[in-house]
């Protein structure tokens, strides 16, 4: 299985990079891949995250070719 | 109409364009909601110098997107337009534009505000802030 996940504003910063690719077969959730990206720690609170686009949460199913996304609270407008 | 731009707009002379350019409306509105929203040169007793306002290509648009058309099911208008600002952002530059055409006013106001805080709270944008000697993210927006 095959993830992009991608980072934006001070989480990218923190996290040293815009993306990644992820390869593997243990992930089935949002959850299962921030554990991936953070050394087994739980999705914090205060992050968002989306699938293809789209608003997510921790226990929304991924896929293959899946794009999954996280970033702090916005604050456009 | 929704429009991310990358360079400075000025959000009347939009207004007057896009409202030349709807088609079969001429007639119909009787109200014309428009919020701007303008960058200070203050935020949080500090003097800001810049913003950097980043997005989620692709996200940003499709959620947008989403936020008019749930606004529209609950306030049935004609037109609606908005236009955001990303990348570098100077004070007195214009972030945001939310206009909104209906036949009556109530309809026009509501939807305007609907959007814009919906804007405020859902669409990935981010801002952050250059200061005299430093910079900093945005952690979030005044509630009003």
């Amino acid at each position: 299985m095959s993830i992009r996940v991608r980072y934006f504003a001070s989480l990218r910063e923190k996290m040293g990079r815009v993306d990644e690719h992820l390869m593997a077969e243990a992930i089935a959730t949002v959850g299962d891949v921030w554990k991936t990206v953070d050394e087994g720690r739980p999705l914090p609170d205060n992050l968002l995250c989306a699938v293809n686009r789209e608003y997510a949460d921790a226990s929304t199913p991924v896929r293959d070719g899946d794009e999954v996304a996280f970033f702090p609270p916005v604050t456009g407008g | 109409m929704i429009s991310i731009r990358e360079s400075a707009f000025d959000p009347y002379a939009e207004l007057v364009h896009y409202q030349n350019e709807m088609p079969n409306q001429a007639g119909k509105y009787g109200a014309t909601s428009v919020f701007v929203g303008t960058m200070r040169d203050f935020n949080e007793g500090d003097s800001v110098r810049a913003l950097w306002l980043e997005h989620y290509p692709g996200m940003t648009e499709d959620e947008l997107s989403r936020i008019v058309d749930e606004t529209r099911s609950r306030w049935p208008f004609l037109a609606s337009l908005v236009i955001h600002r990303v990348g570098r952002v100077l004070p007195d530059e214009t972030i945001v534009l939310v206009a909104v055409w209906s036949a009556h006013r109530a309809v026009a106001l509501n939807a305007t505000q609907e959007i814009i805080e919906a804007l405020k709270h859902r669409a990935p944008f981010w801002k952050k802030e250059s200061l005299a000697a430093s910079e900093r993210w945005v952690e979030h927006n005044t509630p009003g």
